[in-house]
């Protein structure tokens, strides 16, 4: 779930041309450009006839396109607030959050509500007391702690009477409801579905609900389950491991160094509290878009939008967050011994998304990785035969603040990491002493275009572009007018990026070398104390 | 293999999803003061009747050699996209070369034509942000490609002489031998990767063409004259189908379809190898995996067909069991238990062949056999407890409601016939499809789910670090430990260590 417009462009633009013949077939292709940038600023002229923003009094963005080429709409909704806000002893909270906004509401999920809220109330205290003696350093009694324990439990049971599991997401389905699902990256929370165009009042009753009213139930069930989502996705996978790893090595200050999910200790121990605050301070309308795509025109649809979205209860804008990654002064490195493949990757630290140069990363990116011309595929796997894929990418692992630039290499059996590093810096010094070819920088842009284009032809997909877009620039058209910078750059401009980025002390690699013995890794997640893991699984 | 590396871009770039600017958003903030609430209850929400719906169905040409080609008119993008479904895929390619097949459409594309490489193929193609493409699957091989519109002429003769005149080429497959090992060497590092890969093995046994896997000598075993025969004895008109969608007069089109294709001669029919599917041995498996701390538990046995009648009441019983976050094992194994993260399962129903019926979850090493016990419980359940009004309501609903998606775009439809046309599947199969749901009864989820469901004929699964299991797995029944080490070829003794 979890591509970025950009991750996704780039799947479809890119591949550059090495062969040095190619002037003729550059200068035939010259004509058709211009007709061809026509061409796009028509569709752009057209689409954007479709396309309605309104901010809302209450600050919530809302963004209408008609596509009406179905019965049919998709929604993307889009919180300016992402595991980068986890508060300090709390990493996971964003994520374990948005796990929250599919249990339900005040009046969706529940037999009785303010029956249960009494009873929720009662859970958190009960949780307070006993996490409170869980933490004790000195002088925990396994005795009260046993018996906090038990009235813990016997709170939740009681809490758990007046659930009605799942209905949140069960309503949703059973009307049509299908691609349910959420994403919390560190730059944002994002939520999604697409639904047959009858049900976009309904749709929009359940999706402004669970924005202002969201009920924490069953969360420490829940935090079970995003415990096993952790075990999936890092502990039992020796890449999504490296990756953690790699990142809490190239991060020092900031909050990129944090595994989106969690560690394990943190996870274990957030509270429904902790959440709920997490909620208030964040969902406010002022840090959320929502945008619709498909068979709703804006005329007949906002009335309906603006009714339950501008109910949202409004709250204070809340600050940016103040911690910027110092520069770095020295290569860094992880190295994992572990029974299974070789793996390379490194990465170098760049600006956030807002730089003048990110179309310059973009077009490094997409020479150096894209498709079977890009420069490492030519050298590393169809000439060398060493990497079974090898690619660079940026906005790792996130854009909204400075990132990382990232390479990395798959090497074929017998080959080392090693020499994916000793390969992969031989392509990046041609970069920046040689540069590109005009061929392959009009590639870029011919892609580029294309890529835009392309993206227009599918509801949640539009969805998703246009919310990020307005969210991250403050207007959707950037997802047009972006095609500006792309062709603004210049081979010059690639090679001082490259210059000024790729060097030495710059980078940060992790490698996995193959080790036959095993490392233990613990079998239950958390904490030392067997109670608190017998609680709470991890 | 490329579907493995797939897998290690999706986990990096999972780390590195989405973008956001705070600094943007101005904040006019005032609250919708003195309006009352609207949610009051979402019941009260009308839902209108849907618009009737006719999409446009593709326009369907059968050449005089038996070329069938399917036409869909979309003219939203100034791109036209296409592919060519040919018969004949790795379930028919001698064991001795299992891979062969997924050799065989690496190398096709990369390598070319007589008078093209496949490297100036990507020159000429990437330059116009193109792409001609070849793939191999388990039935068939299939060619596709896109480009603008006006690229279409060029883009498409492209195509063809692929089609027609491939030249493999001894470096190519090399290249894609070695991209071949690379995932052989790879696929037990992952233990989700194992766990499907041996449980299709369980279901369908080792030596079933949907289950064997390439090894090393099965891969080294495929020469270049393999690759020609292939070609030569798939790709004739009578055994294609071609699907074509975009910014075209369909007119025009079938002129220019009929100038590359009319002249074609009939080839040989492709007739597909015979295989049978005895089903599981049933008992408990143990894949063991010392580095992780989760297990992966699959239950699992043969599914069905989708021709079968009692298809529609089986999708029913599949909705009730597992269809979606209301659906039984959810609720039970997620919501109610906290046990997993990821469950799933279905009664799987294939086109050609009998799919696969699992029972799948990921839980902590500790809670193995609760789990495990847990899904047995759940399946059990199914036969013996009818679904009630609601739970028949709400899974018929759902299915129903979400039947839209089916057809909601033009290649959507377009890839349906096709697929409809392959397998000899009326071309009506989905609107039958929302007739037969319809009908389903209480009684027939019932009469299905004691008919299929046969607990003591499952084989279950369990790819995990059993020192951490705490129950022993044998509280389950006798285990048999599950032998995966990759067989290494003489002469390519691992030097894991990768050092040259």
């Amino acid at each position: 779930m979890l591509s970025t417009m950009r991750l996704r462009m780039l799947r479809f633009i890119v591949c550059p041309t090495v062969l040095a013949g190619l002037c003729a077939t550059f200068l035939t292709v010259m004509p058709l450009w211009d007709a061809r940038a026509q061409e796009f600023a028509t569709i752009e002229k057209n689409f954007s006839q479709h396309v309605t923003v309104k901010k809302l009094p209450n600050g919530l963005t809302l963004i209408v396109c008609n596509r009406p080429e179905a019965p049919v709409f998709s929604f993307f909704t889009i919180v300016n607030a992402g595991s980068v806000q986890d508060p300090k002893g709390e990493t996971g909270l964003a994520h374990m959050f948005e796990h929250l906004a599919f249990k339900g509401t005040k009046d969706i999920g529940t037999t009785d509500y303010p029956a249960e809220k009494i009873a929720l109330a009662k859970v958190e205290q009960s949780y307070a007391a006993y996490d409170a003696e869980y933490r004790k350093r000195v002088g925990q009694d396994p005795t009260t702690l046993k018996q906090l324990k038990a009235q813990f439990d016997a709170d939740t049971a009681a809490a758990e009477k007046y659930v009605i599991p799942n209905q949140f997401t069960q309503i949703a389905q059973l009307n049509g409801a299908v691609g349910v699902n959420a994403e919390t990256s560190n730059d944002a929370t994002q939520y999604f579905w697409s639904m047959p165009a009858n049900r976009l009042k309904l749709w929009a009753y359940m999706e402004s609900d669970r924005i202002a009213n969201p009920v924490p139930r069953e969360f420490y069930k829940e935090r079970n389950v995003v415990m096993e989502e952790r075990r999936m996705r890092v502990d039992s996978n020796p890449i999504g491991y490296m990756i953690e790893q790699f990142l809490a090595t190239a991060y020092v200050a900031h909050p990129y160094r944090n595994p989106g999910v969690g560690w394990m200790s943190d996870i274990s121990q957030v509270s429904a509290t902790e959440a709920n605050t997490f909620h208030k301070k964040y969902y406010v309308p002022s840090n959320i878009v929502v945008t619709v795509v498909g068979d709703v025109t804006a005329t007949q649809a906002m009335p309906t939008l603006e009714k339950y979205f501008g109910s949202v209860p409004t709250g204070p804008q809340p600050a940016p967050l103040a911690t910027v990654e110092p520069p770095q002064e020295a290569e860094k490195s992880v190295t994992l011994k572990e029974p299974t493949q070789p793996f390379y990757i490194e990465g170098y630290h760049r600006p956030a998304y807002l730089d003048k140069d990110d179309a310059v990363y973009d077009a490094i990116s997409d020479i150096m990785s894209n498709g079977r011309t890009s420069l490492l595929y030519r050298s590393l796997v169809r000439d060398q035969r060493i990497a079974a894929e090898a690619a660079g990418f940026s906005g790792f692992p996130g854009s909204k603040y400075p990132n990382l630039f990232a390479f990395y290499a798959v090497p074929t059996p017998g080959h080392s990491p090693q020499q994916m590093r000793s390969a992969i810096h031989a392509e990046i010094d041609k970069l920046k002493t040689q540069g590109v070819t005009d061929d392959e920088l009009a590639m870029f842009k011919t892609r580029a275009r294309a890529g835009i284009l392309r993206s227009l032809d599918n509801n949640q997909g539009l969805a998703e572009d246009l919310g990020t877009y307005q969210l991250r620039y403050g207007d959707w058209r950037m997802l047009f007018q972006q095609l500006n910078k792309i062709d603004a750059v210049s081979k010059t401009d690639i090679r001082r990026v490259a210059n000024q980025v790729f060097t030495a002390k710059n980078r940060t690699y992790a490698m996995i070398e193959f080790a036959p013995s095993t490392p233990v890794k613990p079998a239950s997640d958390a904490p030392a104390q067997p109670a608190h893991a017998h609680q709470g699984g991890r | 293999m490329r579907r493995r590396f797939a897998t290690i871009t999706a986990i990096i770039c999972f780390a590195a999803a989405t973008f956001a600017s705070a600094q943007n958003i101005a904040t006019p903030s005032q609250n919708a003061v003195g309006s009352p609430s609207p949610w009051t209850s979402w019941k009260n929400v009308a839902i209108p009747a849907l618009p009737a719906f006719h999409p446009q169905q593709p326009a369907k040409i059968v050449l005089k050699n038996g070329m069938t080609i399917f036409l869909q008119e979309d003219h939203e993008l100034p791109f036209i996209n296409g592919f060519i479904i040919i018969r004949g895929g790795s379930r028919d390619e001698p064991a001795a070369k299992t891979g062969m097949v997924d050799l065989y459409a690496q190398a096709w594309r990369t390598s070319g034509t007589a008078t093209m490489t496949g490297d100036r193929m990507d020159d000429i193609l990437e330059a116009k942000a193109a792409k001609i493409e070849t793939d191999g699957d388990t039935g068939s091989t299939t060619m596709t490609w896109t480009s603008f519109k006006q690229d279409f002429p060029q883009v498409f003769g492209m195509a063809t002489d692929l089609l027609l005149h491939p030249q493999f080429r001894a470096d190519k497959l090399a290249l894609a031998q070695q991209q071949e090992a690379t995932g052989i060497i790879r696929r037990n590092d992952d233990a989700d990767q194992i766990a499907v890969r041996e449980a299709e093995i369980l279901a369908y046994g080792k030596d079933n063409p949907y289950a064997r896997m390439p090894e090393f000598a099965t891969v080294q075993a495929v020469t270049l004259a393999d690759l020609t025969a292939w070609h030569d004895r798939t790709v004739s008109p009578n055994n294609m189908i071609v699907g074509i969608s975009g910014d075209f007069n369909k007119l025009e089109m079938e002129t220019k379809l009929r100038a590359a294709f009319d002249s074609l001669p009939r080839g040989v029919k492709f007739v597909p190898t015979p295989v049978t599917f005895p089903g599981p041995t049933p008992g408990v498996y143990l894949a063991q995996k010392s580095d992780v701390n989760q297990s992966n538990v699959w239950i699992v046995g043969l599914g069905t067909e989708r021709s079968n009648p009692d298809y529609y009441a089986l999708s029913v019983m599949n909705t009730v069991f597992s269809g979606g976050f209301g659906s039984r094992l959810f609720q039970a194994i997620r919501t109610r238990l906290g046990l997993a993260y990821s469950v799933y399962g279905a009664y799987g129903a294939s086109y050609d062949h009998p799919g696969l019926f699992y029972v799948a979850a990921g839980t902590k090493s500790v809670s193995t056999v609760a789990a495990t016990n847990a899904m047995i419980q759940q399946i059990k359940e199914l036969k013996t407890t009818p679904p009630t009004e609601t739970e028949l309501r709400n899974a018929k609903d759902q299915l129903l409601n979400s039947w839209i998606f089916r057809f909601d775009t033009p290649g959507k439809i377009l890839r349906q016939q096709a697929t409809l046309a392959f397998y000899g599947y009326p071309a009506d199969f989905i609107e039958k499809y929302r007739a037969g749901i319809e009908k389903v009864a209480a009684a027939d989820v019932s009469r299905v789910a004691n008919q299929y469901l046969h607990p003591s004929k499952l084989a279950i699964l369990v790819v995990g670090n059993a020192p951490q299991f705490g129950t022993p797995l044998t509280t389950l029944g006798p285990v048999k430990t599950l032998d995966i080490t990759i067989p290494m070829p003489a002469g390519m003794q691992q030097d894991p260590m990768g050092k040259q």
